[in-house]
């Protein structure tokens, strides 16, 4: 625990990757196998559900330390963060437990989850007056499911790769999949001994945004286009006469589209697909809000299966008769996928993502230019002669996406950020006009500089009319254009309208408020919208 | 007798005795509890601080202010209301404004901290009152400071890990008071020291006034090519951001103040460390001070007023929160170099 505790503050106290990394080797090189595998499956995002309901934590530290609830609720606004909060207002002692982490992990926390409230309270209690307060705040971002330290993925994965004397894409592959958190599974991880699970995907290769115009990339021959899919990105693996389908969140997801189990019979043992779910009618994508009625759902009905069903596109081929093939060009790949398809009998729903053929970049850039009335999210431009890398390298493929919509809408109201944004107002509620009113239609985080953030902090400060809790209604003054991907009816919004991807595209200093758009001009987008998904 | 005190549009002011206390525009008469830039404004016809107080207040104000001042705890007539100032261990010369009128006591805090650690100010003296206005920059409960040694020596061991990567360790501190309070405490046995120009001519007129600061040199080109790798260097807030922190090599960066007791504020300002040292009292130290002045009213100014006026109403105290000009809600303290 002091060892992982030491870890966490390391990361969190330098923005330098090299020193990140640092920190990583040496708590690997140091920590007991137990130890490390459970800080592996934390700083590789796993999570352990929340154990402790926030709203029971913020009770019980309002008792133990003797103040109202209210101010516990201050101090949690104030810090922006929940576990930092209850951990500065946990009572001052000089205890520091050395208790090891795996030990933690599986005796104290994971006891909270078949206990009652009263009962946990007795072990968070008993935390609080045995560990530090740089420890509780890790005990606290652990049993609330919180866990976020500022190390993205690949810098862990480079840390143990180097560790273990092996390339990061070999442990990256290492790592994919379910494994567990224990000392073998650790050890395994490092020797590459084990992990013979059938249903192991490999890491997803990811695209770059197109910056650069069309012609710069050389020859249009070199090159193969394909739609942008918009919906979910899934590994279908055939192994061992099973079929896994993974997201590209790590998680298996076969269960939520049972329509995709003739996979299992159409493609041969030994064979592993990229590509995206959809939802999918005869022979167009629906709306990716229909996607989403699917996701998240514990249980689907039919009629849920009914409106909204689902097919694979595939686009890439990774393993085939039992053999990694990512190392093989893309046309290569391409062909041998185009047979296993096509080939697929009685299966549907499993689908051949089309090359887009254009004779010249002018006439790829036409195609890209129906994209929206497709319902797809542009282009994807993949290298004919590359293999099918490791991470986001530059130069193999390039998403090339449509440009977003856009309004220009007013600030309304504003609530105080998290992590690094603790204390600034930096989350905006914006809204247009509908009869001389201002209706929210979308919120916010993004798109601003930190100069403009604390340009518009100090603006919420002088301008606040009222206060609710956290939320304050601003005088509606400042005019922001908005970009989103996508829009929709919604029930749940006062506008009757949700936007899906909002941020803040530019300040708009030039525009008044009254010259901000209308509910009227958003429903008309929607039903252009609506129209276009019904088009052929 | 509430209107022994006032809160006007120009800062508090007491009718009888005809005198402003850190007021934001010009008055004929400002009595000052100290010389930082939000409490000391120009323009005033006539200042009065505390004897040590009296330099830096100078220095912020220049050589055509007419300053009076006054030793620690003697009295000044005028018009009937007695007045003095008292140690407020913010700063050198900091001081609670302390008015007396027909047997009725009001105190005025400004900022202070109750940590006596500080060698280099009089410590806070608690004060008997029916009216108390007290400062409450930092009135949350996550508030509560470690003491000074215990963070004195994370300073140490941070400029020691820096010495170690061969990195120069640039310490960020507000240049009046936080910067001479760590000069005073520094381990100059771990390696050499040098001071940003701001912090140099702040601590010369702490100097001036009697204090007995180490003497260290200036940053200049020179001198910081000198101790690359090895210095710890006072610098205002803002210095690592600047151009002006090239000169050193490769640098670790850290800001002591109050409000790194938060690791988000410490993220925003992407510094590499951030130390909790802070001028200001904090929870305990407000709620001790509020209780042992025996106050029948309680006014609050700065910071958390909203929370700690609550806090203090559910306790059956007589509370009002008072704006000032400067922070409808200040969450920083000046970040920008000062002169």
């Amino acid at each position: 625990m002091q060892r992982f505790t030491k870890l966490y503050f390391a990361l969190d106290s330098t923005t330098r990757t090299v020193e990140k990394v640092a920190a990583l080797v040496r708590y690997f090189s140091q920590a007991q196998p137990a130890d490390a595998a459970w800080a592996l499956f934390f700083l590789t995002g796993n999570r352990i559900k929340r154990l402790v309901p926030t709203g029971l934590l913020r009770d019980w530290i309002a008792q133990t330390a003797g103040l109202p609830l209210w101010l516990v609720e201050e101090c949690c606004d104030a810090v922006g963060d929940l576990a930092e909060a209850v951990a500065l207002l946990v009572p001052t002692h000089d205890q520091t437990s050395s208790e090891p982490l795996h030990e933690l992990v599986e005796q104290r926390m994971l006891s909270l989850r078949s206990l009652a409230p009263a009962e946990q309270k007795q072990i968070v209690q008993k935390a609080w007056r045995e560990l530090s307060p740089t420890q509780c705040l890790v005990w606290h971002k652990l049993i609330t499911g919180e866990f976020r330290v500022g190390v993205a993925r690949t810098l862990v994965v480079r840390a143990l790769a180097s560790f273990a004397e092996v390339p990061p894409a070999t442990m990256a592959h290492r790592l994919m999949g379910d494994w567990q958190p224990t000392a073998e599974s650790y050890l395994a991880l490092l020797s590459g001994a084990a992990n013979e699970d059938p249903g192991r995907p490999y890491p997803f290769f990811l695209a770059h945004p197109l910056e650069q115009p069309l012609e710069s990339l050389g020859d249009i021959t070199d090159w193969q286009a394909e739609w942008k899919w918009d919906g979910i990105r899934a590994q279908a693996i055939r192994r061992a006469g099973q079929l896994m389908i993974w997201s590209r969140g790590e998680e298996v997801v076969t269960d939520r589209f049972p329509e995709l189990g003739c996979l299992l019979k159409s493609l041969p043992d030994g064979t592993v697909v990229d590509g995206e779910i959809l939802a999918w009618r005869g022979d167009q994508p629906l709306p990716f809000s229909a996607l989403q009625t699917r996701i998240g759902r514990k249980r689907l009905t039919t009629k849920v299966l009914q409106a909204s069903p689902v097919a694979f596109m595939a686009y890439d081929l990774l393993e085939d008769g039992g053999a990694d093939v990512r190392s093989r060009q893309l046309a290569e790949r391409r062909k041998r996928l185009e047979e296993l398809v096509l080939g697929a009998r009685d299966c549907p729903e499993l689908r051949l993502s089309p090359v887009v053929v254009a004779p010249s970049w002018a006439a790829l850039e036409e195609a890209w230019h129906t994209s929206r009335e497709r319902l797809v999210e542009g282009l994807m431009l993949k290298r004919r002669d590359a293999a099918y890398g490791v991470g986001r390298p530059r130069g193999v493929w390039w998403k090339w996406k449509i440009s977003p919509h856009s309004i220009d809408a007013v600030l309304i109201y504003a609530q105080r950020g998290h992590g690094r944004r603790a204390s600034l107002y930096t989350d905006y509620t914006f809204g247009v006009w509908s009869n001389g009113q201002l209706v929210p239609v979308a919120k916010a985080y993004s798109g601003l500089t930190d100069e403009e953030i604390h340009q518009v902090d100090a603006f919420v400060r002088r301008n606040t009319l009222e206060k609710h809790g956290p939320v304050r209604v601003v005088k509606p003054e400042l005019v922001f254009e908005l970009h989103f991907e996508g829009i929709q009816a919604s029930s749940r919004h006062k506008s009757g309208i949700a936007v899906r991807f909002p941020r803040m595209a530019r300040w708009r200093h030039d525009k008044q408020p009254d010259e901000a758009d209308t509910l009227d001009s958003l429903k008309r987008l929607l039903a252009a919208v609506g129209q276009a998904s019904s088009l052929p | 007798m509430a209107d022994l005190l006032t809160s006007t549009d120009r800062g508090l002011y007491c009718p009888p005795g005809d005198f402003y206390i850190d007021p934001w525009e010009s008055v004929p008469l400002a009595v000052i509890t100290h010389a930082h830039s939000d409490h000391a404004r120009p323009g005033s016809e006539t200042y009065l601080t505390t004897e040590p107080g009296r330099e830096v207040l100078r220095k912020r104000l220049g050589d055509d202010a007419v300053i009076e001042s006054l030793p620690y705890g003697a009295k000044k007539e005028a018009n009937g209301v007695q007045l003095s100032l008292h140690p407020a261990g913010h700063i050198l010369g900091s001081a609670q404004v302390r008015i007396e009128h027909r047997g009725y006591v009001a105190v005025v805090t400004g900022d202070y901290k109750t940590d006596s650690a500080d060698k280099t100010c009089a410590p806070f003296e608690p004060l008997r009152c029916h009216l108390l206005v007290s400062e409450c920059t930092f009135g949350l409960p996550i508030y509560r400071w470690r003491p000074q040694a215990e963070l004195m020596n994370d300073i140490h061991a941070w400029w020691l890990a820096s010495q170690q990567q061969g990195r120069t360790a640039i310490l960020q501190a507000y240049s009046l008071g936080k910067a001479q309070r760590i000069l005073a405490a520094l381990d100059l046995s771990i390696g050499p020291v040098l001071v940003h120009g701001a912090v140099e001519a702040m601590s010369r007129a702490y100097r001036a006034a009697g204090m007995n600061l180490p003497d260290v040199p200036r940053a200049d080109f020179t001198s910081a090519r000198a101790t690359r790798g090895k210095a710890l260097v006072l610098a205002p807030p803002g210095a690592h951001a600047s151009p002006w922190v090239r000169k050193f090599g490769p640098v670790s960066t850290a800001i002591a103040s109050g409000w790194m007791q938060l690791r988000g504020t410490r993220r925003r300002k992407a510094v590499d460390r951030g130390f909790a040292l802070s001028d200001h009292a904090d929870w305990d130290g407000l709620n001790a001070t509020i209780a042992a002045s025996g106050a029948e009213e309680i006014w609050l100014t700065h910071g958390s007023t909203g929370p700690m006026s609550r806090w203090l109403s559910e306790r059956g105290m007589n509370v009002r929160q008072i704006a000032t000009r400067f922070e409808g809600e200040l969450d920083e303290e000046p970040i920008a170099a000062e002169d």
